[in-house]
């Protein structure tokens, strides 16, 4: 089946067009939308963002390669980056990424057999000081011990994905010192 | 040794606030004001005099004056300018620039607003990398609420010179902070880097004359402009170098976090005083890396040597490296760089071919791999470190790493080769006894970074 936005992104789409003095610039944002949406940018993603922008689908998927965030094959319903970096690794990240692979059955770099979290390692996440910690979907959580892992990934497994929505809301709960 | 450096808050003034992002609680301390004063009641090029007099260097690591960088601005009619806001923050142990939009993304907005009237500018982008979701996100409220109350749009301030904001997010690639390679990445391009000259303020963002500055130095815009730029310049500790900036301190320290402090803090007092010194009290500080891993590392234990009054160190000859003032000019007389002003700060437990061999890994991992040197250089670096830390290294092993690293230097297009040259040949200078008992002990070097810290993981004891 042909890809399309849903109603609400496609208006955002449109919005972001006239963002830009060139239309080949709302290329990385237009990709975010996508992959909110649908998880990765398949094929049919890359053939639509193309068209859309007036690019070669080469041009998109040079792209898509380039930047880590882009996942170009599916991904588990979520995505569970740890910081190897140094500052992290100072801070117990060989212990996070041993609790993880331990708990999810799987290794750095895979999906767990249900299919529900992908384990990836990250480059340093601007969290330093809050470190270890680990990003998942959108967001981060810091000063991680095992017993604080565990409890947050009890909570993500109980959700649906995140992707935009749930990043928001979690944002607004914030806003208003629920969070 | 007491903590005796007067430390105003400027830029962290309304952090501690509670909703301190929100538009009205940051307009009860102040958010707007210095905006409403000067947008189209103050020339641009008093604004601009006072940010050169200020002595502002730009918080992204090259410590380039804002003011003389926005002096290179010389549009043709008809040419559109642009400011880009650097938020990319991806250098490793670098973590001041999310705080900002996080907790006061009204300062940034404001710093946009002053900034792009100063240079002429009608649109900023702000380009923020994109795992840092929530930051992108409160930066985008902030702008929406400074729009409903007109301050962003066709006329802030009822003054007719529109300004517009557009954030622009990335998607994980720390060469998108490189200011060309950000510019390719904001039209939606690979992020590679450019040739320059061109300089951006020439040909910048769709070609058209463009200032990028990193997002600390924008945010710190109201605050100079407020005080006037000789009263900024005087804050700080040493002549050159303006102001308070944001501090970073991670690793093996008591209390990490990003303090507020003037320019010119030495760097035993961000560890001992800021940083609350050593995580763990029974060890000994063993190396600092002092402002990203591009930095070269510093050695408590090694002296200055500045005997000749001429040398700009002179004044701290015979002191330990750490307490010189953190300041752009005189960490480069150290043979550092300031960088981004945050530090790792590394105890003794560890082994410094292993920090080596974390950091080269990051450069492997993320060279754009437009030029050879760099794309086949880091990978080279990170196969010998291997060898070595497997216990198969060669004596010569240590002398190829640092030829590896001098072919790096200055061969590439951009900055980022020399960014992993130079603090690869710092650990070798600074640590080579360490380098040459790994080689001659010929077996795996078998060691953890996180001893000091896995019992509070394991633990739940932080
Ligand atoms: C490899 C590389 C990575 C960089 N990353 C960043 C970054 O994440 N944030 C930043 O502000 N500047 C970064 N810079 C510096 C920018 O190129 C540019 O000098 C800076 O944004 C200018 O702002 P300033 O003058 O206000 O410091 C990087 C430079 C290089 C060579
Ligand atoms: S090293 Fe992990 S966030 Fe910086």
């Amino acid at each position: 089946m042909a890809f399309a936005l849903t109603p609400e992104r496609e208006k955002q789409a449109v919005a972001l067009l006239e963002r830009y003095p060139e239309k080949r610039a709302a290329l990385l944002p237009l990709l975010w939308l996508c992959q909110r949406q649908h998880g990765y940018i398949s094929e049919e993603i890359v053939a639509w963002v193309a068209e859309r922008l007036e690019l070669s689908t080469a041009e998109v998927k040079g792209v898509v390669t380039f930047y880590t965030m882009f996942f170009d094959h599916p991904v588990g319903e979520h995505v569970i980056w740890v910081c190897r970096t140094l500052a992290c690794e100072l801070r117990g990240a060989k212990a996070v990424q041993e609790h993880l692979e331990k708990r999810l059955g799987c290794k750095a770099g895979e999906t767990s057999a249900d299919g529900r979290f992908t384990l990836l390692k990250a480059e340093c996440l601007a969290s330093c000081g809050t470190a270890p910690m680990v990003q998942i979907d959108d967001l981060y959580y810091e000063n991680l011990t095992a017993e604080k892992l565990d409890r947050i990934l009890d909570e993500v497994a109980a959700s649906g994905p995140f992707y935009d929505r749930e990043a928001r809301e979690r944002f607004e709960a914030d806003r208003r010192g629920e969070g | 040794m007491g903590f005796s450096t007067p430390s105003p808050k400027i830029l962290t003034s309304r952090y501690h606030l509670e909703d301190s992002f929100t538009l009205p609680v940051a307009m009860k301390a102040g958010a707007y004001a210095v905006a409403r004063e000067v947008i189209g009641k103050k020339s641009p090029e008093s604004i601009r005099d006072e940010v050169k007099k200020g002595n502002l260097r730009g918080r992204g690591g090259a410590g380039f004056p804002a003011g003389v960088k926005w002096g290179f601005l010389n549009p043709r009619p008809g040419q559109q300018v642009y400011l880009v806001v650097n938020g990319d923050e991806s250098e490793p142990g670098t973590f001041k620039d999310r705080t900002i939009l996080e907790r006061d993304p009204h300062r940034l907005v404001e710093g946009i607003l002053i900034s792009c009237y100063a240079i002429g500018a009608h649109k900023a982008f702000v380009y923020i990398r994109g795992e840092l979701r929530f930051g992108q996100l409160r930066l985008e409220k902030a702008i929406e609420e400074a729009r409903a109350r007109g301050f962003v749009g066709p006329r802030p301030f009822g003054v007719d010179y529109p300004i517009d904001i557009v954030v622009h997010s990335g998607a994980g690639a720390y060469i998108c902070g490189e200011e060309t390679a950000l510019l390719n990445s904001l039209e939606g391009r690979r992020g590679e880097p450019r040739i320059k000259p061109p300089f951006p303020a020439v040909e910048g963002a769709f070609r058209q004359p463009t200032i990028v500055n990193n997002l600390e130095t924008i945010a710190t815009i109201p605050g100079l402009v407020e005080m006037g730029g000789e009263a900024f310049a005087a804050l700080g500790l040493v002549p050159g170098d303006g102001g308070t900036r944001l501090y970073g301190v991670s690793g093996h320290v008591a209390r990490p976090g990003v303090y507020e402090a003037p320019a010119g803090l030495p760097l035993r007092e961000l560890i001992y005083e800021l940083g609350g010194g050593l995580l763990d009290a029974n060890r000994q500080l063993k190396a600092v890396i002092p402002g990203g891993s591009s930095t070269p590392v510093l050695r408590p234990d090694r002296l200055v040597k500045a005997s000749d009054p001429q040398h700009p160190l002179h004044a701290w000859d015979g002191k330990s490296e750490i307490d010189v003032p953190m300041a752009v000019d005189l960490f480069r007389a150290l043979g550092t760089m300031l960088g981004t002003c945050c530090a790792t700060v590394i105890d003794d437990s560890v082994n410094m071919v292993e920090v080596t061999r974390n950091l080269m890994r990051f450069y492997r991992h993320e060279s754009c791999g437009q030029c050879t040197p760099c794309r086949e250089g880091t990978g080279w670096l990170v196969d010998v470190l291997d060898q070595i830390a497997e216990g198969r290294g060669k004596p010569s092993d240590v002398d190829l790493l640092v030829e590896i690293a001098n072919n790096m230097m200055g061969n590439t297009i951009c900055a980022f080769a020399d960014g992993t040259a130079m603090p690869l040949l710092g650990m070798v200078r600074q640590f080579e006894e360490e380098f040459r008992a790994a080689v001659a002990a010929g077996r795996p070097l078998d060691v953890r970074h996180d001893t000091t810290t896995r019992a509070a993981f394991q633990g739940g004891n932080r």
